[in-house]
C-alpha cells in the first residue's frame, strides 16, 4: 500500500513539475482542457467532483482568453490532476468508508 | 512573484497529500459485515455518542456544540432567552395558515393538518421508491397546489420547516424503515454518504462529527452527529440567517472543497434518512441556533 501511495504522489509531483516546464501553444492548451474536462466530467459520473477543480478549469479558460496559453495549459494540467486525484478518491472510498463506521 | 505554476504545483503536492492522507487514513482495522443492520446501528451509534461523552445526558445530544461543555450549555440557555429563529418561526406560522390561490393550504398535505409530525420525517414512500423529507413533502404540497416550489436553501423554506418542527418540540424521532428491501438500500445508502470522504479535503461527514465532535474547527465548536438533525432548521450566526438541512448538507461539502450535489439530491434525501433513524427516541427540538 504503501508504495502505491508514493507511486501516485510521485505521479502527481512529476504531473506539477511537467506544468512547470510547459510552454503553451493554443493547441497544447486544447489538448490539455479536453483532458481536464474528460477527467472531472467522470469524477461528476462518480458524484465526486472538487471545487478546486472547477476553479482550475475556469483559470485555464480564463487565461487561454486573454492568449496567455502558458498559464492556461498549467491550469489545465493543474485541473487534471485534481480531477484525477477526486476519482482515486471515490474509488478508494467505495470501500474504505467501512473503516470508519461505528460498529 | 508566484506564477501559476508554482500555484498548479502547490496544489498537486496539496493533492497528493491529502490522497496519501486518505490512503493511510482508510486502512481497514476491520472490514464491516456488509448486511445492513439499522436497529444494531442506531444502538451502536448511541452507545459510541454516551461513552465518548458520558456527562451528556442523551436528550441533550440535540443541541449540538451547546452539549459539548458547560459553558457552552449556558450559552444556549442566554440564547433561548431570545432565540434568533423567533422571527422565522413567526413567518413560518403566517406561512403555513395562509391558504394557497386554490383556497387549500398545506395543513390539507399532511396528517393531522401538519401539526405535531415532524418527528416522522423523513420517511420511505413507497410509491416513489424513495425517501421523502418534510422540505420535499412541502414543495410537493405546493406544486400539487399549482404553487411555484421554494428553494430549498432559502429562508421561505426555513421559516415552513421552523414552525412544523417548533409544533413537534419534545416529541421524540420516530422514523420507520418498513419492511422494503428499497428502503433498506436507502438506509445504506445514507450510511455509506456519511462516511464516505470526499472534497479536496478529504472529510467525510463522520470526521467531524463522529471523530471530532466537541473539538474545534477553526472557531466553531463541532456538534456530535447524534441528534444533529433534530434542532434543524437553524439559525446560524456565521451564516446571519436561518438554514435548512438542505443548506446545512451542500455547505458542508462546499467546506471540504467538494462539489455539492443538488439539494434534495437522492443521496442528501438518504443521508437525512440514515441520520434521522439513528438518532430515533431524542426529542425533535427545533427550530435552533447555532453559533
Amino acid at each position: 500500500m504503501r508504495a502505491s501511495i508514493l507511486s501516485l504522489s510521485s505521479v502527481l509531483l512529476i504531473a506539477g513539475a511537467t506544468s512547470v516546464l510547459a510552454a503553451g501553444s493554443e493547441a497544447d492548451f486544447k489538448a490539455a482542457y479536453a483532458a481536464a474536462e474528460a477527467a472531472n466530467k467522470q469524477a461528476g459520473l462518480l458524484r465526486n467532483q472538487w471545487t478546486v477543480t472547477a476553479a482550475a478549469l475556469a483559470a485555464a479558460k480564463k487565461a487561454a482568453d486573454s492568449g496567455d496559453f502558458d498559464k492556461a495549459v498549467a491550469s489545465s494540467k493543474e485541473a487534471e490532476a485534481l480531477a484525477k486525484a477526486s476519482i482515486f478518491q471515490a474509488t478508494s472510498e467505495k470501500e474504505a468508508w467501512k473503516a470508519l463506521e461505528i460498529r | 512573484m508566484r506564477t501559476a505554476s508554482h500555484f498548479a504545483s502547490a496544489a498537486l503536492v496539496s493533492a497528493a497529500v491529502a490522497l496519501a492522507a486518505l490512503t493511510f487514513g482508510a486502512a481497514p482495522s476491520a472490514v464491516a459485515d456488509d448486511k445492513p443492520d439499522p436497529v444494531a446501528d442506531a444502538k451502536a451509534f448511541k452507545n459510541f455518542f454516551t461513552q465518548k461523552f458520558p456527562k451528556v445526558k442523551l436528550e441533550d445530544f440535540v443541541n449540538g456544540p451547546y452539549s459539548m461543555s458547560e459553558d457552552m450549555h449556558r450559552q444556549w440557555e442566554e440564547k433561548e432567552q431570545f432565540p434568533p429563529y423567533e422571527f422565522s418561526l413567526d413567518i413560518g406560522k403566517e406561512m403555513f395558515s395562509k391558504p394557497f390561490k386554490n383556497g387549500k393550504s398545506y395543513a390539507d398535505c399532511f396528517p393531522n393538518q401538519g401539526i405535531g409530525i415532524r418527528q416522522n420525517y423523513p420517511y420511505f414512500d413507497d410509491k416513489e421508491g424513495k425517501v421523502v423529507t418534510l422540505e420535499l413533502a412541502l414543495n410537493h404540497c405546493r406544486e400539487a397546489n399549482g404553487e411555484p416550489p421554494f428553494s430549498y436553501v432559502k429562508d421561505e423554506m426555513a421559516a415552513l420547516t421552523a414552525y412544523m418542527a417548533f409544533t413537534s418540540r419534545g416529541k421524540p424521532f420516530d422514523i420507520k424503515i418498513p419492511d422494503d428491501p428499497r428502503a433498506l438500500e436507502a438506509y445504506q445508502n445514507g450510511k455509506r454518504y456519511f462516511y464516505t470522504r470526499r472534497g479536496q479535503l478529504n472529510f467525510s461527514c463522520a470526521t467531524c462529527h463522529v471523530q471530532s465532535p466537541g473539538g474545534r474547527i477553526r472557531a466553531e465548536v463541532l456538534a456530535p452527529a447524534l441528534g444533529i438533525l433534530n434542532a434543524m432548521p437553524i439559525y446560524r450566526s456565521e451564516w446571519s440567517g436561518m438554514g435548512t438541512i438542505s443548506r446545512r448538507f451542500t455547505t458542508c461539502n462546499t467546506q471540504i472543497r467538494g462539489v455539492p450535489l443538488d439539494p434534495q439530491a437522492d443521496e442528501y434525501r438518504d443521508l437525512e434518512y440514515y441520520l434521522s433513524y439513528v438518532s430515533n427516541g431524542l426529542p425533535i427540538s427545533g427550530p435552533g441556533a447555532r453559533p
